[in-house]
Formats: C-alpha cells, structure tokens, sequence
C-alpha cells in the first residue's frame, strides 16, 4: 500500500513538472512578452531594460533553469503588469471561484448520482428514458450555449436573475446551474451505466438469493461496487474545481480565477498564467491521488498489490 | 407418502423466445436427496432460478412451483425474499463470481445470519466461525476477515456453501457444490450435507455432472436433456440398468480409473432450442432411433414401480454398454522419461 | 534433446504478510519450492488438496505472477518479466483457462468476439477471417454461431467454460494450463474435450498443465501427475503408476475416495483432523497430523521428494525406501 502510494506520488509530481514546462515553452514561444506588454511604441531602451529586468534577455535554457528553480523554492514570480506576487494576486481571486464551483460540485453530486441510480434502477421505464435523453442533451450542450439559454431565459425574458455581476446570491444562480446541469448529467450517465454492470453480476443474484430485500441488496452490494468506477469521475469534477470555470466565469463575468487566467494570456503575463496553470495543475493531481487511495479503500483487489489476470 | 415440501408444476422458462425449460414437473419431499443430472445447458440450473424467482426480467417463466401449497411464482416478492436463504437455501455455480469482491466474509455470511436466524453482534461472529469450521476452512476465525479475491476457488465454494446452510433451509439446492474441491474435503462436505439431512430434517437437490457423487448422495434422480426430465428413479437402479438412451450415452462417457482408454462422447450436438426435432428431441443423437420416435414428443411415463422415462421405446435392452471403440494409442501416451 | 516447454526451479510464492494500512496480515505460503519440468508436448497432471497451490503454480508457471523466490524457465529461455513486450509475445504461444470462467469473459461482449479477441491481440489474420476462425473453434467445443453471439451471462455454466477453452486454444499455443477445465461440463461434452485435447496433443505437440480434482480425467489425459499438498509437491511420477500404486499417504486418501457410479458406499480412507492451516504450516511433515501412519520423525523432520529408481517420487518417510523398491 505504501509503495503504492508512493508510485502514485512519484507521478504525480512528474505531471506537475510536465505541466510547469509545457507553460513555459508555449508562452515563451508565442510571442514577446516585453512588446505585449509595454505595447509596440515603446523605445527599444525601454524594451531592453525591461527583458534585463524580467531576464528575458538571457538564453532560452537558463531562463528555464532559473524559472524551474524559483518554483521549486515557492517562488512564483512577480506579475509583470502589477509589479505584485503574483501568487498573491491569483490566491485573492481563489474565492470567488470556489464561489461558484463547490455549490456546481454540490449540485453535480446531488443531482446525477441519484438520479443515475434512479434510472438504472428503472431500466427501460420512461423515467429512465427521460433522464437519459436529458443527460444527453446535458453532456452535449456546450457550456456557453447553455449559460447563453439560462441568460436569455431567466434574466433577458423573464428577468427574474442578473445576467452578470456579483455580489447578491441571486448572481450566482445562473452561473452555477449552468456549471453543475453539465456535470450532473454526465455523473449521472455515468452512475447510470456503472450500475447497470453491477447489478449484472453474479453476486447480487447471490444476495437476492440469500433473502435480503431488493434495497438491501442494491445498498449493501450494488453501490459499493457501482462507487469505484463513479469516483474516478467525482475525482476529476473536483479536481476541475478550480479551472472548470473559465468559460462560464467569462459569460457572467464573474471575478474568478478563470477570467483573470483569460485576461492574462492575452496580455502575456506570464507569471499570472504559470501560477494559475500550476495551481490547476496542483488540484488535479491532488485529486487524482485521493481519486487512488480511495480505490484501494473501495476495492481490496487493488489493496495489496492485484493480482496478474489474462 | 407424505405431501411434498416443493412440487414444480409444468414449468417453463424461455429467454427471447428460445425455450430453455420444456415443462418440468418434480415434487422434493421433506428430508428427500434429489440428484439432478443432464447435459450442459438442458435447464438444470435455470429451473431452480425460476423457481426462486431470482431470473432477469426478460425470462417468461410459467408454471407453478409450490411450496407448502403456496406457489412462489404468484406471491408478492417480499414474501418470496422471506422463503430465500430461510426455507430454501441456493449454492451457485461459479462460486468466485457469486460472492461480493468488496465485502469481507464475515459480512457476507452474517448477512443471513441476521436476517434468518435473528443473530447480532458477537452472536454473528461466533456462528460465522462455526460454519466456516463446518465446512472445513482452516483458520476460520482469520478467514472472516478475507476477501473472495484471496482464497482459493475450493475455499470460496465452501464459504459459499456455509451461507447457503446458515439459514437452516428445510431445502438446500446445490448447484454444482463440489467442482472447485478436491475428492477429500468433497467427501467431507458430503458428509455435512448427510448430517445436516439428518439432524434438520433438510430436503437436498443436488444438481452435479458428477455421477459418482449423486449415486452416492441421493436417493432419487432426475435426468435433464433439452428442458426436459427424461429419467427419473430411485438413484441406484437408474445408473446400474437406465431406461432412457441419453442416461445410458452418460454412463459410458465416463472416465475410469483404471487405464487411459479413448472417452465415448454422445454423437451430435444438442437441439437449437429455436428448432427442435418433431418428436423425441434425443433422437437425431441416439443409437436406437426408429420411426416412432419421430413422431410426438414422448411424455415421463412410469415404466417399472417408481422409474419414470420419456422414451419412445420404453422396451430398449439397454443394461450393457456398447462395445467400446479400441483405444487409440496416443502417441505421447508411454511414460515421459 | 529440446528444452522442456516448462521449467520450474524451486519456486515458491506467498501472499499477505507485511504491514499495510489496514493492520498486518499473516503470511500464506501459497507455493512453497516447487520443481517441475513439462517437456514439450507431453501432459502434467497436477492434483491436490484444495488451497494447496494449484492455481497459483499454474499462474507462476504462465509469468502470470512472478515468484517470490526460484525461476520459471520457458522453451529454455527465462520467463520475461510481465508487461514487457517479450512477455506479450510469448502469451500467444502460453495460455491458460481459468478456474472461475464467468470471472475470466467479459460481460459486455458477446462470446464469439470474446474467442476471437486473441486473434486481434496479436495481429493474426483479416477480421472476417478471424471471425470464421473463432465459430471454428466454438464448433470444436460443440458450441453453436448462434451461441457465439450470446453473452456470458446467457449461457450455461458448461457452455461458458467452453467458451474459455475455446479462446484459449484459437492461437495454437504451444503450451496449455487448464485450471480445472472440465468440472462446470456435462460428461459426454466432458468426455469431447478430453479428446479434443488428447488430439491437439497428440496433433500438433501441444504441452499441458492439467489441474484437476477429477482423477479420472486427470487419468486419462495426463503422461505425468503430480500431488500437491499445503504448497508443496508430495508426489510426483507416470499418471498410471501414481493413480493406480499411490505411495504417499495423502494420494492413497484422495484415490480411495474418488466417488463412483455404480459403486455404491464404497470404503474410503477418511482423512481425520483438521484441513491444514497455509498460514501455520505445521512443523515437519506438513501432512502429519491427519495422516494414519505418522511416526515421531513425521513431526520433526519435513521428508524430501526422492525419486525411486522406476521415476516415481514421493516425499514421505514411511514409503519403502526405493532401493527396496526398485529390487
Ligand atoms: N439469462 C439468460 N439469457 C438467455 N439464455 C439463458 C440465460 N440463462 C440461461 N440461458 C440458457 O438457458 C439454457 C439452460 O441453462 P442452464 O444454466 O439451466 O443450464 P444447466 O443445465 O445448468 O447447464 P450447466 O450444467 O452447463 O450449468 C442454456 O441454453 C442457456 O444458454
Ligand atoms: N491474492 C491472494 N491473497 C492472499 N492469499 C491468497 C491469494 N491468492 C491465493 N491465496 C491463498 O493461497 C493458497 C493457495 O491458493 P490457490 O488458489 O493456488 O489454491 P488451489 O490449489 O488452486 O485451490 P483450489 O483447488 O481450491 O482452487 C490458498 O490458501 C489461498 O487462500
Ligand atoms: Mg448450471
Ligand atoms: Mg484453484
């Protein structure tokens, strides 16, 4: 287990440094961060002095070594707009974010997997044919779409909701149902088609046949083996917790870490976007490891090392 | 004779149109052993399913299977789930796959323990160990805390069987009880099954390919092919003179013990069950076809006082086996050095 | 002379032991040193008590499980590590059918696509060719196309087990371990794989691994048998002479109760005590306790397997020692 548990990590940090890298090479890549910033116009003095300031004017490699370094001493650089920390800067915007994803992931959670359950439950029946035409639609609609209906319906047409803004909880409706409607009928296909294969199995015959009732048999036998295959999907809408936001941030204009991250690749601040990606980064991974140790919780084949099959 | 603890009544089960039972009756009486042999896919299984309703929804299953004159097919499921794991206890084919990989042993089998016998706590615990102790796992204490995954398939039959007996059922079906053991603790097993027939009073059906172990464990027999019984008697004079050509092709595929001779599989392939043979569905395999057999379907008749065979030719001498074909030196066959 | 198909130099595996998250666990030794050697072409028999290794040694002998201690040698080559693409390659000329068949198909798929899978794995053949190839191979097990297109789940446990041989065998492979091939099946359809086998054999010089708990199969398939007993082998020598001549106590035991139709009631050595503990092997014999003529040495001293001068081994110190024997 513990060996497991350090492979696991092993991987981890390699994603992260993966990521770390890939940022780099592509903002240093697209374009010139002095230019982009002090704008076209600027005399040449002026753009010299602030590669040097910034040591841009360095070779590619060491720029690299330097910016790998000052990350592995928790060093994130200075936004180069704002002359701040620039993890300071994105940690202000953190809450506002979670704002909006933890009541999506709330919503996501408490809506598709009973409802999957519901449905596997029903198979066949019209109930479940409605939840998963209407999981289609969910998982197919593109987010700004939906956001745009929710908008055009709620504030335009009947003007019950602010179409953006902040501030009152009546702003973070429409964004959150249009995050969580999403992610709740993709958990809830999901869940769904996890739980028809297990209520396949054999085992469960065996403790229908053992004289449990049908809710026992589906609580005590059907959903924990129909829980290890949802986790890896609950894993990764928390691990989006962060950056699952930037369209619907974007639409509403909602100051969160998504809509900074937007604003700053466009202007090239490259701290700003290293440190956001870092942090996206840092929460997928996290999650994933959780995501694993709570596979080796949930399936004692994979407790001790599983063993070798065809 | 007394009334019968369970009577199948004319039962069928089709899956998608295709018949997988053809009209089953059997009656099982209190404290009786009933062995159920038969070719591979003839229903010896999905007959039992049935029975408890414990088939999907997309099986048609008519006919009645009466238990204390109730018939299960009719009651409302809560009552049925009542009779499971209490009156009528099941061992499943398969047993690596018929129990929860994520559950513990000790959840599994206390599970009926509850629910059945109205145990708790250390209660549970105490009984659990007993039964796996019965059933001769060692270390049964340590074993509660196992998973499936880390037992052998001889050890998960047996856990498999411990939770088919913790309820006490007044009958015991076993499907294939004993494939995963070795001859010694199969003997063993065997000898439980005996005892428990003969301290509660248990009814046992005893669905095998293993002859030697129904000759040995019941006192009647049924044979299955296609759906259907076509023999049925007491177990020691079925398998030394059988009345049914198909009981008669099992007898002499048999292996022995004795020398490596060439094994005589039944000619021909079991019916489409979408396109069965008019008449005897056997026929088209079997040595001593003639016209009457072509005709209708051949009803379980009773041929000798309590022997029952649906065949055609009920006057077959069927008591020696055919000749054997010589055997076929194989080449690799003298000792490997 | 041509390397054996299979070599296994005291391997040995045990499970459990160490501590975990969840609280120590006590130590099975599942394999215990166990050396064998299947030549090419020829069948080994491998019959025992349930729990004492046969599954695990069939996995051992495949490099389906690595061995804790001792080395798997096959067609004279080291067994490659899993995983790698060595390994990937030998597969198709190694396989195996496994003990549970509902736990080993798929069920999501229909059974034909199932057989034909190895087919894809490894490259061979166009797909309509692979199909026609696996309805080939269902026809060998007496399975029909229309089954073929059915799913695990709507078949019977024979006709499943069948299934799993017939996926096995549609690479050609040159050896074969069959864990328990034959229980789940109908004796006559028994009986047609059995000879099914015997032909591949005797046609084409496949190598077998037969574990069985059936003596009469094992009898009539197996050139050599070996016992196993708690993780090790007890017993070892030609299928004929080890099933007719049992010497080691534990064999004579399983012998005499092999049940029997026609038969009826027949003596048998009932085997007295308790079925032996893995993870608390008892101390020197391992089969002392239940077994009916233990002296003081059988506690003490654990016997070796010694090979009589006729190629039959046993490791027990009351069978007649082979000098005598061989006289
Ligand atoms: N769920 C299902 N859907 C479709 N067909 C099924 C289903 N279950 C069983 N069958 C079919 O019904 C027939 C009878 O199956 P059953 O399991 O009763 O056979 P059996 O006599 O127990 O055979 P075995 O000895 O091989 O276990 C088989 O042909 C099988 O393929
Ligand atoms: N993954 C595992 N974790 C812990 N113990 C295991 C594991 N796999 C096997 N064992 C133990 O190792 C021993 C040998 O198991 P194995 O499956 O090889 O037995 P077997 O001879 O095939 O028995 P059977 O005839 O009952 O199938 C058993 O005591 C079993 O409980
Ligand atoms: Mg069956
Ligand atoms: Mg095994």
């Amino acid at each position: 287990m513990l060996r497991y548990l350090a492979v696991r990590a092993f991987r981890a940090a390699v994603t992260i440094a993966l990521v770390v890298t890939f940022a780099f090479v592509v903002l240093r890549m697209s374009g010139d961060p002095a230019i982009l910033i002090m704008g076209p116009e600027v005399p040449p003095e002026a753009l010299a002095a602030f590669r040097r300031a910034w040591g841009l004017d360095q070779p590619i490699w060491v720029q690299y070594v330097r910016y790998f370094g000052a990350i592995l001493n928790g060093d994130l650089g200075m936004s180069m707009r704002d002359n701040r920390p620039a993890i300071e800067m994105v940690a202000e915007r953190i809450p506002a974010t979670l704002a909006l994803t933890v009541p999506a992931l709330v919503l996501k959670l408490a809506v598709g997997i009973p409802l999957g359950v519901w449905a596997a439950l029903h198979q066949g029946t019209g109930f479940d044919r409605a939840v998963m035409v209407a999981a289609v639609f969910g998982f197919a609609i593109p987010s700004f779409v939906l956001a745009l209906v929710l908008v055009l319906v709620f504030s335009v047409d009947l003007g019950w909701l602010p179409s953006g803004g902040q501030g009152t909880v009546a702003h973070m409706i429409l964004p959150v149902l249009t995050l969580g409607l999403g992610g709740a009928a993709a958990l809830a296909r999901f869940t769904r088609s996890a739980m028809l294969e297990v209520l396949g199995r054999p085992y469960i015959r065996t403790a229908s046949a053992k004289g449990l009732p049908w809710a026992a048999v589906v609580r005590g036998h059907a959903l924990p083996n129909a829980a290890i295959p949802t986790v890896t999907l609950v894993g990764f809408l928390v691990g989006s917790l962060i950056a699952g936001a930037v369209v619907v941030e974007s639409v509403f204009s909602w100051p969160g870490v998504g809509r900074m991250l937007v604003v700053a690749v466009a202007s090239r601040d490259l701290a700003i976007v290293q440190c956001i990606l870092l942090l996206v980064a840092a929460t997928m991974v996290t999650s994933n490891l959780v995501v694993d140790v709570l596979y080796g919780v949930l399936d004692p084949r994979l407790r001790h090392g599983a063993r070798a099959a065809a | 004779m007394a009334a019968p603890l369970v009577r199948i009544e004319g039962l069928t089960v089709a899956f998608d149109g295709a018949p997988a039972v053809r009209g089953v009756d059997l009656a099982v009486h209190p404290g009786e052993a009933v062995g159920i042999v038969g070719e591979s896919g003839s229903g010896k299984s999905v007959t039992w399913l049935a029975a408890l309703r414990l088939l999907p929804a997309k099986a048609a299953v008519a006919g009645r299977v009466l238990l204390d004159g109730r018939d299960l097919l009719a009651l409302p499921l809560p009552e049925v789930e009542a009779v499971r794991g209490g009156r009528i206890g099941m061992i499943f084919q398969d047993p690596a796959s018929a129990l929860n990989p994520v559950l513990r042993i000790r959840r599994q089998l206390g599970e009926v323990l509850a629910r059945h016998r109205g145990l708790s706590g250390a209660a549970i615990a105490a009984e659990a160990r007993r039964l796996l102790d019965l059933v001769g796992i060692p270390d049964a204490a340590r074993r509660l805390d196992s998973y499936p995954h880390e037992m052998s398939g001889g050890q998960n039959q047996r856990v498999m069987i411990a939770m088919a007996i913790a309820g006490q059922p007044d009958l015991l079906v076993a499907d294939e009880p004993t494939t995963a053991l070795d001859v010694t603790i199969q003997a063993q097993i065997l000898d439980l099954l005996a005892a428990l027939r003969r301290e509660l009073g248990m009814a046992l059906v005893l669905i095998s390919h293993d002859l030697g172990v129904v000759a040995e464990t019941c006192d009647r027999v049924a044979v299955m092919y296609a759906g259907r019984v076509v023999e049925m008697g007491p177990a020691e004079p079925l398998f030394d003179a059988p009345r049914h050509p198909y009981t008669r092709g099992l007898l002499d595929a048999l292996p022995t013990l004795d020398a490596a001779e060439r094994l005589v599989a039944i000619p021909g392939v079991v019916p489409d069950p979408r396109a069965m043979p008019p008449g005897c569905a056997f026929a088209p395999r079997c040595a001593h076809a003639a016209p009457v057999c072509l005709g209708a379907e051949p009803a379980l008749r009773a041929t000798l006082p309590g022997r029952w065979s649906a065949c055609a030719r009920p006057d077959l001498d069927l008591a020696a086996p055919p000749p054997r074909p010589p055997a076929t030196p194989a080449p690799a066959a003298e000792a490997v050095a | 002379m041509t390397a054996p198909a299979l070599d296994l130099r005291a391997v040995a595996r045990a499970y459990g032991g160490g501590r975990t998250l969840f609280g120590a666990r006590p130590v099975v030794r599942a394999v215990d040193g166990v050396t064998l050697a299947l030549p090419q072409g020829r069948t080994l028999g491998i019959v025992g008590e349930s729990g004492s290794g046969k599954s695990t040694l069939g996995r051992l002998a495949l490099g389906l499980e690595t061995p804790d201690a001792g080395h798997v040698t096959a067609f004279g080559a080291p067994m490659p590590a899993p995983g790698t693409p060595a390994w990937r390659a030998l597969r198709r000329r190694m396989q195996m059918v496994f003990q549970d068949p509902l736990g080993a198909l798929d069920r999501r798929i229909p059974v034909a696509d199932q057989v034909a899978e190895p087919l894809a794995i490894h490259g061979i053949g166009a797909p309509a060719e692979r199909r026609a190839r696996a309805l080939d191979a269902l026809a060998a097990v007496g399975l029909s196309a229309a089954q073929g297109g059915r799913y695990p789940h709507e078949l019977s446990g024979g006709q499943r087990q069948r299934v799993v041989i017939a996926r096995a065998l549609i690479t050609d492979p040159d050896v074969l371990v069959c864990d328990e091939p034959v229980s789940a099946l109908d004796v006559s359809i028994q009986a047609q794989v059995v000879n099914l086998l015997i032909d591949l054999k005797a046609a084409r010089g496949l190598a077998m691994v037969f574990i069985s708990h059936d003596l009469r199969v094992v009898r009539q398939i197996a050139d050599r048998v070996a016992v196993m007993y708690l993780g090790r082998i007890v017993e070892e020598g030609a299928a004929e002479a080890v099933l007719r001549d049992p010497r080691h106590p534990y064999t004579r035991a399983l012998v005499s109760a092999a049940p029997a139709p026609g038969r009826h009631r027949r003596e048998r050595v009932i085997l007295s005590g308790e079925p032996p503990n893995p993870a608390a092997r008892p101390a020197g014999c391992a089969f002392h306790p239940r077994c009916p003529v233990a002296v003081a040495r059988c506690r003490s001293e654990a016997p070796a397997l010694e090979p009589a001068p006729d190629g039959h081994a046993t490791a027990c110190h009351r069978v007649t020692p082979a000098a005598e024997r061989a006289a």
